[in-house]
C-alpha cells in the first residue's frame, strides 16, 4: 500500500450516472487487476473505495457510479485537481488458474475491474469471452473498449433494450469456458455461483472503515477462515465462499 | 528543546501519542508505512478469552466528522494473540505495549489478564469495561460502579502490571465509575470509548450497520471526551489516558490541559494511516507555538488559575 496525491487528468460521464476518471500519480503499489484504491473526498470522513479499472506506470483509470454524496462530489473534480489516494489495496485476481478460455462476467459498476484483467489475460494469449450485464441500453459502457482489447463481447440488458435480453447467467448457457471471473451486485454473484460449470473467482464489496486491514470493519466468514474484504479480498475463490454470512 | 516525555505510573513514554485499541491492529500493517517506533506506546486490538468473529456486516457507517463501528471485538482469542500477534508486534515495535482486554464475565477478564500478565513485552493492561455482562443480563460492566470495581479488583489480583480501566461514556455519571475503579485499585483510567449511535440509509430505510447501533467516534466527539476527562481529573488522583476525536497535535495538548497524562488516537488512523506519525512530528512545533517546554507540566493545566 502507498499513499499519494494524484492529479485528475480527465473526468467524463460515460452514461447518466457512471463516470470515467483518469489520474496521474505513483501507481507502483498496484500489483494485480481487481485491486482497489481508497479515495479521500474533501468534506467526507471516510475514504471511498473504487476498483482499479486500468493503470500504467504513472496513470490510473477509475470508473465509478454516482450513488451518494461522496461519488457526487467526485464527479465534480476537474482536470488539475489533486486527490489523496491509498493505492495497492486488496489481493486482486489470480490469473494463474484461468486456463485457455476464461469467461469474464461483469454487472453494472462491477464491469470496471474486469477491464485490466481482460487486458492482462489477453496479453497472456488466452481466448476471452466477456459478458457485460446492464439494466437498460442507457446504462451500457465499455462495450467497445473490451472489443478493442480483442475479447468476444456479449452484452445483456434486463429489459431487452440492447443485446441479449436477460441476465449475464442467461448468456452463460452453452458457452464453453475453462474458468471465470465475476464482479457485480451480490444477487448477480449468487446467480453466477449457481449457474457456473467451472471454478472461478468473485469480487466482493463491503462497507469499509480503513480499507487496509486495520479496523476489522469488513470481515466475512469463508471456508478457509475469517477474511477481511479489504485485505485478503475483495477477490474470493468460488470454493471458499460461504453465502449465508455475506452481506 | 521541547520535552515530549510523559510517564504512565512507572512506564516512561517518549511522547504521549498512542494509537487506540481497534484502530491500529497489531501495528504491523502500519509498520510497512513508517517506523512506528516514533510512537509513545501502542494499544492493540481488544483481546477476549475466546476467539471472536464479531458482529455481522455492515459494521461501518460514515458520519459527519466520524464513523460508527460495530466490529464487535473480532480477535483471534488471547492464546493466539500471545502466540502469533504479539511476537509480530514486538518485531516492529520496541516501545511500551498496552494490552487491551475485554470479557463477558469477571472470570474471563481475570483469566485473560492473567495470561497477558506473563508476557514480558506487555507494559500495561487496559481493561475495556464497555462489553455487555452476559452473566448479569447483558448490562455493560462499565455502566455500574460496583461492577466496574469488581472487574478492577479481579484483574488487580492476577497481575503486577499497571491496570488502566477503559471507561464507556454511555453512562449518567462517569465520575462515580472512575472513583469506584480507583478505590478498587486501578492504576489509571483510559477514557473515552465510543458513544452509542446510529445511522439510517435513506435508500433502504434501514439502519446502516447490521447491528442497528454502534460506537460513534472521530473528531466530532472531541468536546465530549474533553469534558469527561476534565470531570474525572477533578475526582481521581490516578493518571488518565485521554482519547476521543484526537487527530492533531493541538488536540493532544488540549486533552492534556484537561487532565490527560497521555493521549490515544483512534479513528484518525483509519482515514490517514500516517496520522499518529504526523501528530508526533508536529508536537514540538505546536508546543513551541504555545510556549510549552515540558509536556508533563501542562497535565491538568486548564484546571488551575
Ligand atoms: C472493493 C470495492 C471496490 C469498489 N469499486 C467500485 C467501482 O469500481 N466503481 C463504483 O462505482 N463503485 C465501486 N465500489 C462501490 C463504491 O465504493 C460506493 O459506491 C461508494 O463508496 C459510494 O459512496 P457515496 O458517498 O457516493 O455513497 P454514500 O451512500 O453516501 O456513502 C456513505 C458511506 O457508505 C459507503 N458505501 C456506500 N455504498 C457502498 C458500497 N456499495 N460498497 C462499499 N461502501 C459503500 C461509502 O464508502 C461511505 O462510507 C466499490 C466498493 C468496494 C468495497
Ligand atoms: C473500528 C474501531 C474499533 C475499536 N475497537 C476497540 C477495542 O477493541 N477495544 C477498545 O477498548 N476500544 C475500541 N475502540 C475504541 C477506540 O479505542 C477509542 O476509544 C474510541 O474510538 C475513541 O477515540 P477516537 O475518537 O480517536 O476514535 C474501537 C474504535 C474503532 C473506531
Ligand atoms: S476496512 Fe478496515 S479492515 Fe477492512
Amino acid at each position: 500500500m502507498k499513499q499519494g496525491i494524484f492529479t485528475v487528468c480527465s473526468n467524463r460521464p460515460l452514461t447518466r450516472e457512471v463516470y470515467e476518471m483518469t489520474l496521474r500519480g505513483d501507481t507502483s503499489a498496484i500489483t494485480a487487476p481487481g485491486q482497489f484504491v481508497n479515495i479521500k473526498v474533501e468534506g467526507f470522513f471516510l475514504r471511498r473505495p473504487i476498483s482499479v479499472c486500468d493503470c500504467g506506470p504513472d496513470s490510473l483509470t477509475l470508473v465509478y457510479k454516482v450513488v451518494g454524496n461522496g461519488t457526487e462530489a467526485l464527479s465534480k473534480r476537474v482536470p488539475g485537481d489533486g486527490l489523496d489516494l491509498l493505492t495497492g489495496l486488496g489481493n486482486g485476481y489470480d490469473l494463474s488458474s484461468a486456463g485457455e478460455r476464461p469467461l469474464l462476467l461483469g454487472g453494472g459498476v462491477g464491469v470496471p475491474p474486469l477491464y485490466r484483467l481482460c487486458k492482462d489475460l489477453i496479453a497472456q494469449g488466452r481466448e476471452l469471452t466477456v459478458i457485460l450485464g446492464f439494466n437498460t441500453v442507457g446504462e451500457i459502457f465499455y462495450e467497445h473498449e473490451f472489443k478493442a482489447l480483442g475479447a468476444k463481447v456479449i452484452v445483456t440488458t434486463a429489459d431487452g433494450s440492447y443485446g441479449q435480453k436477460g441476465f449475464v447467467t442467461d448468456a452463460m448457457e452453452g458457452l464453453n469456458y475453462t474458468y471465470f471471473y465475476c464482479c457485480g451486485p451480490e444477487p448477480m454473484l449468487k446467480a453466477v455461483y449457481k449457474a457456473s460449470a467451472t471454478s472461478g473467482q468473485f469480487s466482493f464489496e463491503e462497507r469499509m472503515g480503513c480499507g487496509f486491514g486495520a479496523c476489522m470493519g469488513c470481515s466475512c466468514k469463508t471456508v478457509t477462515g475469517y477474511k477481511r474484504i479489504c485485505k485478503e479480498g475483495p477477490v474470493l475463490r468460488k470454493e471458499e465462499i460461504l453465502w449465508q454470512t455475506q452481506g | 528543546m521541547a520535552d515530549t516525555r510523559v510517564t504512565l505510573g512507572g512506564v516512561e513514554l517518549k511522547n504521549p501519542v498512542i494509537p487506540a485499541s481497534g484502530t491500529f491492529g497489531y501495528g504491523y500493517e502500519f509498520a510497512r508505512l513508517y517506523d512506528i517506533n516514533c510512537l509513545g506506546a501502542l494499544s492493540f486490538k481488544g483481546t477476549t478469552w475466546e476467539p471472536r468473529f464479531g458482529n455481522p456486516t455492515p459494521r461501518i457507517a460514515e458520519c459527519t466528522a466520524g464513523l460508527i463501528n460495530s466490529v464487535g471485538l473480532q480477535n483471534p482469542g488471547v492464546e493466539k494473540v500471545i502466540a502469533e500477534e504479539l511476537p509480530k508486534l514486538q518485531a516492529c515495535f520496541g516501545g511500551p505495549i498496552i494490552a487491551n482486554i475485554s470479557g463477558f464475565s469477571i472470570e474471563q477478564y481475570a483469566d485473560t489478564a492473567a495470561l497477558l500478565d506473563k508476557e514480558e513485552g506487555v507494559a500495561i493492561l487496559e481493561i475495556n469495561v464497555s462489553c455487555p455482562n452476559v452473566s448479569h443480563g447483558g448490562m455493560s460492566f462499565g455502566t455500574q460502579p460496583d461492577m466496574a470495581a469488581r472487574v478492577t479488583a479481579a484483574v488487580k489480583e492476577v497481575t503486577k502490571k499497571p491496570v488502566y480501566i477503559k471507561l464507556t461514556p454511555n453512562v449518567a455519571d462517569i465520575v462515580a465509575i472512575a472513583k469506584a475503579c480507583e478505590e478498587a485499585g486501578a492504576d489509571g483510567i483510559s477514557m473515552i470509548n465510543t458513544l452509542l449511535g446510529m445511522r439510517v440509509d435513506l435508500r433502504t430505510r434501514r439502519p446502516v450497520v447490521a447491528n442497528k447501533m454502534g460506537g460513534f467516534s472521530g473528531p466530532a466527539i472531541l468536546p465530549v471526551a474533553l469534558r469527561m476527562v476534565w470531570q474525572v481529573y477533578e475526582a481521581v488522583r490516578i493518571p488518565i489516558i485521554g482519547m476521543g476525536g484526537v487527530s492533531r497535535a493541538e488536540d493532544v495538548i488540549e486533552m492534556m490541559l484537561c487532565g490527560a497524562a497521555a493521549v490515544q488516537v483512534g479513528a484518525a488512523n483509519l482515514v490517514d494511516p500516517f496520522a499518529c506519525q504526523k501528530i508526533v512530528a508536529d508536537l514540538p512545533t505546536v508546543m513551541e507555538k504555545y510556549g510549552i517546554e515540558n509536556l508533563k507540566d501542562i497535565i491538568g493545566g486548564a484546571h488551575h488559575g
